[in-house]
């Protein structure tokens, strides 16, 4: 009796995989790959960073299920990304569209990324410059040579005597 | 000048910190509304009296009013519904719009807790919502007098939200009774 019991409340957990996991039928394959990288590329309103096919929320489901009728229509992929972002903004892209607002996003790596280039090699050019500079100063010719000798020795002679 | 460029990192940081302070007062799950200054979508749906008949977006022109997107499962219109009988103390016209609900538990509701609504529209599936890009609800919009949206607030409508609107309002022609 009480393995029935216990049988019992074991298939209630079964009920607990819910995850978002609608059916949908698609007239053909090319509807149903739109529809997946649609769901995938969208962005929940609500939740923050899930999309659309993740997201259980019933915001989500109601977005899917109008790309999915959007997709049985026959509507293109243009046509329902911007039926989306009529309605809620830039936000609900996951790749967001090149417009003048979003040059800083897509061409700001680059050109950071030559700006930082440019910084390297205008320190390596310098580089070669300076060391070249230090070695004509250290060649000095046999008269200021022995000079030089007189000066050093005449020092450590004064710091003996002291 | 090489005494200026030791000063860019600590330039650099004040500029991010300048951002960074402003990002603690800012709501990141705060979405804009992409219909600010467009007019009201085209629809066509019955009144939550079903006596009333059709709606359709012509019932909102003639009058700068307040749209609130509500549902009888949402506890935060709840909580907002007391203000908003205040507000139609007021005289402030406001538009409902029943969002994915049961008509018998909404209209239970109004009776039981009052009735703020000029109109009333039952949206069940949520195709209004979904045309003004409702993600949560309560939402409250202001609508001018030619049916365009000019302001959506997410959330509960309380006396410091009312001021935010009520400047909206005036700002497209309301004028405030008594």
């Amino acid at each position: 009796m009480l393995r029935i019991f216990a049988g019992l409340l074991l298939m209630l957990t079964f009920q607990l995989g819910n995850a978002a996991i609608d059916t949908y039928e698609f007239n053909d394959e090319q509807a149903q790959k739109l529809f997946r990288s649609l769901t995938e590329e969208l962005r929940c309103p609500k939740c923050q960073n899930q999309n659309l096919a993740d997201s259980n929320s019933p915001i989500a489901s109601d977005l899917r299920r109008e790309v999915h009728r959007m997709v049985q229509e026959g509507g293109d992929r243009q046509q329902i990304v911007d039926f989306m972002v009529a309605r809620y903004g830039e936000f609900v892209l996951y790749k967001p569209r090149l417009t003048v607002s979003t040059y800083l996003l897509w061409y700001g790596p680059w050109a950071l990324l030559v700006i930082g280039v440019l910084v390297v090699f205008l320190i390596i050019r310098k580089k070669p410059k300076q060391q070249a500079q230090q070695q004509v100063a250290g060649t000095l010719d046999g008269q200021q040579r022995q000079r030089l000798d007189e000066l050093l020795a005449s020092n450590t002679e004064e710091r003996e005597q002291k | 000048m090489r005494r200026t460029l030791l000063f860019l990192p600590f330039a650099l940081f004040l500029g991010m910190g300048f951002f960074l302070w402003r990002g603690l007062s800012l709501d990141p799950s705060e979405l804009p509304s992409a219909l600010i200054d467009r007019p009201m979508p085209a629809f066509e749906l019955a009144a939550l009296d079903q006596a009333k008949g059709q709606y359709s977006q012509e019932d909102f022109k003639g009058r700068v009013a307040l749209l609130n997107v509500w549902a009888t499962w949402c506890p935060t219109c709840k909580q907002e519904h007391s203000y908003l009988n205040e507000l139609k103390r007021k005289g402030v016209a406001i538009y409902g719009v029943n969002y994915k609900d049961e008509r018998d538990k909404a209209v239970q509701w109004l009776v039981r807790d009052g009735d703020p609504y000029m109109l009333n529209i039952f949206d069940p599936e949520g195709r209004l919502g979904l045309d003004l890009g409702v993600y949560g609800a309560p939402e409250t919009y202001v609508i001018d007098a030619e049916g365009v949206i000019r302001y959506r607030h997410v959330g509960a409508v309380d006396q410091q939200v009312w001021q935010t609107l009520k400047s909206v309002m005036l700002s497209v022609g309301w004028q405030e009774k008594g």
